[in-house]
């Protein structure tokens, strides 16, 4: 059943995208992440353009990591005091990724920005979480004991996040983190989840156990604000195809969630990697090869 | 609009003259004068019928008649950007804005343009996609280009292959000597907006006359209310969209709630 979508101004079939929404929130319920990094490459390949791609994917993760923040409320596995300090960056971070998607929108630079955003952060990513997950295996089957936890760390769950020791306290390092993902995200179409999750349980040394929760707080405020920016300034926000998307997405990542329980978490985290490295190198592939056409048409709006 | 367009037309004609007695003129119809996209628009077929009326006094011509339509869409500002590899990467470097640009063009005749007529009478009448004026902004200057060049080329390319440029020298028929038929396909990513539909006749390869009409083509209902609230109201549609976004979220939170 094709579908015409009022802003993107193309016909799309409604199960191809309801079946993309239940797809992507299967993978983002499993690993507890947004899952906007592999929405909006999806968008832009079923030919919607990337900028109401990167618009439209914010209100589908808003949609998502709502209903994830309120399974994770009742389970009081979100520090709210840490997500509160992240938000403070994320909210300006928001806004200038914004000012920067319009900027480089006008300029024409826009779709390779995102490209090598793509292939660069992915790809570190990516990399990064399959070697780390690999030596946790490793160490596993060698019979060694997991790696342990800082001392003191586990007190962020009691609520007290300021109160550690010297190395965390500061909130300065909270706020940046909370503004570069804030940033990354509204330029890229991401909730930044994937930044956040390891940014957090490497950098800050947050537990596991309220990382995904608070990541999913941040998730949340950051892009529900990207949706009502993009739609205020650049008027890309497809609703129709944002809905299509999110009712997939919710029932997608229920199913998710209950998948990702059975997987053990070095394993989750090194499939998780390699899904992350491949859309950066999918990206890194159209950069690098010479394309089939070099010229492209873009519509350009001034009012008519 | 239509006015306008009979004394275009008119005008047009007695240019066609051109100090012979020519008595045939055009009676065209459309299937609709308004396409409607909706929800669930996937594009139209539109059908122009056409008459050649000749009066008494006109002999028959030999060599039978011959017939372009072209349906020019709203015109758009594009630009066209060329990719260049630098450092090893590919980026938008070059680009050309084409002001004006017809937003849909499709050129459709009974048999191949060139047969129709010289190249000299279709440039002159910008008929095809060859002869059809697209304005560049060149170093802040506007002018056409030559057919050659290379953005131009392009331009026309890519929108060949999104279906908005067309050239279909099997569109129209005639199924009486007198009476034709054109099939207008409407893809679905045209642009909303005034569609020009002009008729021109031929015959021997001499321009006989024009009829001029057109076909408007907009958003309706839901689309409508989308792209309008979109567009005017933008604040409050992301706040709409972001309060529907939520309230999926927490309908999927009550509806697979476990404990």
């Amino acid at each position: 059943m094709e579908i015409y979508l009022p802003i993107a101004d193309i016909p799309v079939n409604l199960f191809l995208l309801f079946l993309m929404g239940i797809a992507v929130g299967f993978i983002s319920g499993m690993f507890g992440i947004g899952g906007g990094f592999l929405m909006t490459p999806l968008l832009i390949f079923i030919g919607i353009s990337p900028a109401v791609a990167v618009a439209s994917v914010a209100s589908h993760i808003s949609a998502s990591s709502f209903s994830g923040v309120i399974a994770y409320w009742r389970r009081s596995a979100i520090d709210l005091a840490l997500a509160l300090m992240l938000l403070c960056g994320g909210i300006i971070g928001t806004a200038a990724g914004v000012w920067l998607f319009s900027f480089l929108r006008s300029i024409g630079q826009l779709d390779i920005t995102i490209g090598l955003s793509y292939v660069t952060l992915l790809s570190i990513v990516g990399g990064m979480m399959i070697a780390e997950s690999m030596r946790a295996i490793l160490r596993a089957r060698q019979g060694k004991p997991a790696e342990l936890r800082r001392p003191g760390s586990h007190t962020w769950i009691h609520g007290l996040p300021f109160k550690q020791s010297k190395i965390y306290v500061s909130a300065i390092p909270v706020v940046v983190i909370g503004f570069l993902i804030g940033f990354i995200g509204a330029v890229m179409g991401i909730g930044g989840g994937f930044l956040l999750v390891p940014a957090l349980i490497y950098l800050m040394r947050v537990p596991t156990g309220v990382v995904v929760g608070t990541s999913m707080f941040l998730t949340l405020v950051t892009m529900t604000g990207a949706t009502v920016m993009h739609a205020a300034t650049n008027h890309l926000v497809d609703a129709v195809l944002a809905l299509t998307l999110m009712v997939g997405g919710v029932i997608g990542a229920q199913f998710g969630a209950r998948a990702g329980q059975r997987i053990r978490g070095e394993q989750l985290r090194l499939l998780l990697g390699i899904l992350v490295l491949m859309v950066g190198l999918r990206f890194a592939y159209d950069l690098i090869l010479q394309p089939d056409e070099l010229y492209s048409v873009r519509h350009l709006e001034n009012g008519m | 609009m239509r006015r306008l367009g009979i004394s275009l037309a008119a005008l047009l004609l007695a240019f066609g003259l051109n100090g012979q007695a020519r008595a045939e003129h055009l009676v065209v119809a459309l299937s609709t004068h308004q396409v409607q996209i909706n929800s669930s628009f996937v594009g139209t077929d539109l059908v122009l019928f056409g008459a050649i009326e000749r009066d008494e006094k006109t002999v028959a011509r030999s060599g039978g008649y011959d017939i372009v339509v072209r349906v020019t869409g709203p015109p758009q500002t594009e630009v066209t950007r060329r990719k260049s590899r630098v450092l090893g990467i590919w980026v938008n470097a070059e680009s050309r804005v084409f002001l004006e640009a017809p937003g849909y063009l499709a050129v459709l005749s009974n048999r191949p343009l060139n047969e129709i007529a010289g190249p000299e009478v279709l440039r002159r009448y910008r008929i095809g996609l060859e002869n059809v004026t697209l304005p560049q902004v060149i170093a802040g200057d506007i002018g056409d280009v030559p057919v050659n060049d290379p953005f131009r080329m392009a331009f026309l390319r890519l929108n060949r292959e999104l279906r908005l440029y067309r050239e279909a020298p099997n569109a129209v028929t005639f199924f009486a000597p007198h009476l034709l038929r054109a099939a207008i396909r409407i893809p679905a990513n045209v642009p909303v907006g005034t569609y020009i539909v002009d008729v021109i006749l031929f015959s021997e390869g001499v321009m006989l006359g024009t009829s001029n009409s057109a076909i408007e083509i907009q958003k309706v209902g839901f689309e409508q209310f989308v792209a309008s609230s979109a567009h005017e109201h933008g604040l409050l549609y992301g706040l709409a969209t972001a309060g529907l976004a939520l309230l999926t979220g927490w309908i999927a939170s009550v509806v697979f709630r476990r404990d």
